[in-house]
């Protein structure tokens, strides 16, 4: 196959970084909705009914939007392997916590109603709460860690080793990060609650929903701050060939400076920031005025702010090393092959438009609001 | 038996994957089962076979979400556990993973929401399109898992690059088209065809014995026996291919398989049963029976089938050509960008040999200063264990043939004998139910425990694809899954067993209501009324 030679590889690698960014971001606003409904199961419905009501709001459309995770973690596979190899094993523990919490959660949303004893209901709350909160939290000192670098090496084999260790993880600027990732994804799924249920549910869920988007403006804020004044950023030295072999080791990287110098050198990205912020507060005006269309598409501008300003303010750097800077993978020296990138990009544009489109379909059948009657009525048949 | 890394690696990827293999084949064929049901409601309009649709799409989806929840495990542990492997062959593996994700699962996980939840949001049609939809997305799931599995079995369509040490795709095509792929697929599908129809044939043989929900239980019968039965011949004729495409791609699996150490005379025989022994290097007890082995491995009565012994000197040729090839890589990766091109030429003549190099990494860090007796015995490890693929093939070929007369017996007195069944046949219908797993497991069991030492066949070996985790962290993650899979294997268990029991349990006033009219119109031998 030639065809791919049509189609520069230094393209082709930026193209599929950006898919990468669609894809985590789509997989935010998606299946972000239904970890921030799971985070606040217990606390926005309280009776059975209550939860039930929560719970079929995600009920039909969880499994098509977990897809996106799973999308997410096959397309950093097929075009990131070094990406898709350093971080799954060097982030173990935590990837095995993300993991089990996902495991139980479509289990928790499928069998809970599917008996009436009542602790076998609580309990399967319990796991749909674990279910949302952990990988929400996970994510985002997932984002924190990347940021600040990560300790691991690779070998003249481009065998990695990680040097860290959980607790490395789980330090104060990575806990921050993963706030601010709860806060939004909470934000997120109260601004589903208020457009899906009416109600307690829904006026608990407000309630909920300005405190969350109010933390998100703050903690995020402080997130910059401290990465402005007190993070190191990566950068190469020298200039590197943006087509060149998939081989991290062969660039020079030196730590120091700030992420911030990005917004100098590309002063349009700004624009990721300012969405962040202005979502946020956008969704703060729109629980208060009552208006759940606009509060729904506020909290999705600013997720999409919030996680493309991350990859913006770091490219080209994707997972810069800590220990071995020359050893951090970006987007010129850590892709697939140019035939792979290209093929991939074929299947995308065929498949993802349709994806789109049957899923948009989809949202389209089940609009409306989910109701205590609704519940009671199919309750053989509802989740 | 002390564990190491690789060992743990290997112990939770089977275990992981043939727990996910548990729920797997009953989603890719109770969907096209439900799909067939809800279609025949479409087009008779009789309220019966909603009802069984929505009964047996309730116990899909008790089914489906673990395999969904388990499917998310197989996704992410070659990165976590198996990272040398995602580097060294993920341009190729990954590809095929990301689009089944796009092409596959996402139509059948978006619509599945649908099939539970939409039945009063839309038209009938549209929701029998809908569930076909499911069907359709959860069988091409499959394809492409196959195809990633096909090329660790046979890879085609790639090339080592020195450069970034690591396998790239050369062709697509090659990949996607690969025999192998092709052939396993159809293979698995059938297969999980063949699970789903005996489920439902199981279950609803129970409800005939127990005199419940008769009308229910005879009708899914009748589907279940045709499909069936087809599947169950489909499994058996691909298995075969599956088999001939192993005579010229996988040769040691084939010769470990049939316990066959020396190279027979064409055509080999084939041995029934045996006890092969892997230090003795003989397979004890055999009873053969002649030119059945030659003809199913080669079609043929002249091309001799190679036996494990001759199959072991050979590697140790492919070893030394293999040094050959790392030697240069080692020349080539010093010189960056400059290497001469006699170092290339030499790489490249040697390359397809690199892997079995790699073999001798188990024992010394340098392959090159190998001795000879580590040779050999990387030699030696290209045999994988004889006497469990020995009988686990022949466990799984002999359940294969018992389908086909069982699903055969059933759709006989299905079609012609007015759907009377014996009591013996029902309750043996019962008692099978749990087979085609066994069969199912022990398949896989032969594609994967076969391949050893590889996780890609010639290319890389298992020894060298784990990750550089403690065995402790591994231990813990292995400890996690098993306490985790286990409880959801009991709830499972449990509400499976609790909605078998409970029986169709939607529309029911108004199924009873037509039936009763349905059964007096055919006594009173009136022509059937217009539905609804």
């Amino acid at each position: 196959m030639i065809l791919h030679e049509f189609m520069d590889f230094e393209i082709l690698r930026v193209i599929w970084w950006g898919l990468l960014g669609v894809l985590l971001i789509g997989f935010a606003l998606t299946d972000g909705f239904d970890l921030g409904v799971g985070t606040l199961l217990p606390f926005v419905a309280k009776t059975d009914l209550e939860r039930r009501v929560a719970i079929n709001t995600v009920g039909p459309v969880w499994e098509g939007n977990q897809v996106w995770f799973i999308l997410g973690g096959g397309a950093i596979f097929a075009a990131w392997p070094p990406l898709y190899a350093v971080s799954f094993s060097g982030f173990y523990l935590a990837m095995f916590l993300i993991l089990a919490a996902l495991i139980l959660r479509p289990v928790g949303f499928k069998y809970r109603s599917k008996r009436d004893s009542a602790l076998w209901r609580t309990t399967w709350d319990w796991a749909l709460f674990i279910g949302g909160f952990v990988p929400a939290l996970v994510f985002g000192v997932a984002v924190g860690n990347v940021l600040q670098g990560v300790p691991f090496y690779l070998t003249e084999d481009l065998m990695s080793f990680y040097e860290g260790t959980l607790l490395d993880l789980l330090n104060p600027y990575a806990i921050l990060a993963g706030l601010v990732s709860v806060a939004m994804l909470v934000m997120h799924g109260a601004a589903w609650l208020v457009l899906k249920t009416e109600g307690l549910v829904a006026h608990r869920a407000r309630g909920f929903g300005i405190w969350a988007a109010l933390a998100t403006i703050i903690l995020y804020a402080g997130a910059g701050l401290w990465l402005a004044n007190g993070i190191d950023a990566y950068a190469f030295v020298g200039d590197i060939a943006h087509d060149g072999p998939s081989n991290p080791l062969m660039s020079e990287v030196a730590k120091g400076g700030s992420w911030m110098s990005a917004y100098s050198e590309r002063s349009w990205i700004a624009i990721a920031p300012t969405l962040g912020f202005a979502g946020a507060a956008l969704a703060v005006l729109g629980f208060l005025a009552g208006k759940e269309g606009w509060t729904m598409i506020a909290s999705k501008l600013s997720i999409t702010g919030i996680v493309s300003s991350v990859g913006l303010t770091m490219f080209p750097f994707i997972l810069p090393s800590s220990i071995a800077p020359n050893a951090s993978l970006t987007v010129w020296d850590s892709s697939s092959s140019h035939l792979t990138l290209f093929v991939m990009l074929v299947s995308a544009v065929i498949f993802v438009p349709l994806i789109l489109a049957y899923t948009a379909w989809v949202y389209k059948v089940l609009w409306g609001k989910v109701t205590a009657q609704d519940v009671m009525e199919n309750s053989d048949s509802v989740y | 038996m002390e564990l190491d890394i690789v060992e743990l690696s290997r112990l939770q990827f089977a275990m992981t994957a043939m727990y996910h293999f548990l729920f797997v084949p009953l989603t890719l064929g109770l969907s096209i089962i439900v799909a067939i049901m809800e279609t025949v409601y479409v087009m008779t309009n009789r309220p019966i076979w909603r009802q069984m649709t929505k009964f047996w799409a309730t116990l899909f989806g008790i089914n489906f979400v673990l395999g969904v929840a388990t499917g998310i495990t197989m996704e992410f542990q070659f990165g976590m556990n198996w990272s040398y492997y995602s580097h060294y062959v993920g341009d190729i593996f990954g590809a095929p993973l990301a689009i089944e994700g796009l092409m596959a699962f996402f139509l059948e996980a978006t619509f599945v929401g649908l099939m539970f939840f939409g039945w009063d949001r839309m038209s009938k049609v549209t929701h029998a399109v809908v569930t076909w939809l499911v069907a359709i997305g959860s069988n091409f799931s499959a394809l492409w898992i196959l195809i990633a599995n096909g090329w660790m079995q046979n890879p085609v369509g790639a090339g080592f690059n020195p450069m970034t040490m690591r396998m790239e795709m050369t062709s697509f095509f090659e990949v996607m088209f690969n025999e192998v792929a092709q052939a396993k697929f159809v293979h698995t599908v059938s297969a999980g065809y063949v699970t789903a129809s005996v489920f439902v044939l199981g279950v609803s043989a129970w409800y005939l014995l127990k005199n419940r929900h008769t009308e229910l239980a005879r009708r899914s019968i009748a589907v279940a026996a045709s499909f069936g039965l087809a599947s169950a011949l489909s499994v058996v004729i691909l298995g075969d291919e599956s088999g001939y495409s192993a005579t010229h791609t996988q040769k040691m699996k084939l010769a470990a398989i049939e316990g066959m150490w020396e190279t027979h005379d064409a055509p080999a025989p084939f041995n029934l049963v045996g006890m092969p022994n892997q230090q003795e290097r003989e397979t004890q007890y055999a009873v053969k029976v002649p030119f059945v082995m030659g003809l199913i491995g080669t079609r043929s009565l002249t091309t001799e089938m190679p036996g494990i012994n001759e199959l072991v000197t050979e590697a140790e040729g492919r070893i030394r050509n293999g040094l050959i090839a790392y030697d240069a890589l080692i020349e080539i990766r010093a010189a960056r960008d400059n290497a001469g091109t006699e170092t290339v030429t030499r790489f490249e003549d040697h390359s397809a040999d690199l892997g079995f190099a790699l073999l001798l990494k188990r024992y010394v860090d340098d392959p090159r200063l190998a001795t000879d007796d580590q040779i050999a015995m990387a030699a030696n490890d290209t045999v994988p264990g004889v006497l469990p693929l020995f009988w686990a093939f022949r466990i799984m070929v002999g359940l294969g043939f018992a389908f086909v007369a069982v699903l055969a017996f059933f759709f006989i007195r299905a079609s012609f004998y007015n759907m009377r069944f014996p009591r013996w046949a029902l309750r043996m219908a019962v008692i099978i139910i749990p087979a085609p797993w066994i069969a199912a497991e022990m398949g896989w069991f032969v594609a994967e425990y076969g391949r050893q030492p590889w996780t890609v066949d010639g290319v890389l070996p298992t020894a060298l694809s784990v990750s550089n985790l403690s065995v402790a962290q591994v231990g813990l993650t292995l400890s996690g899954f098993v306490a985790l899979y286990s409880i959801l294997f009991i709830v499972e268990m449990g509400l499976m067993l609790k909605y078998i029991r409970k029986g169709p349990y939607m529309d029911v006033a108004e199924t009873d209501a037509w039936m009763t009219q349905h059964n007096r119109q055919l006594t009173n031998g009136s022509p059937a009324q217009p539905a609804e």
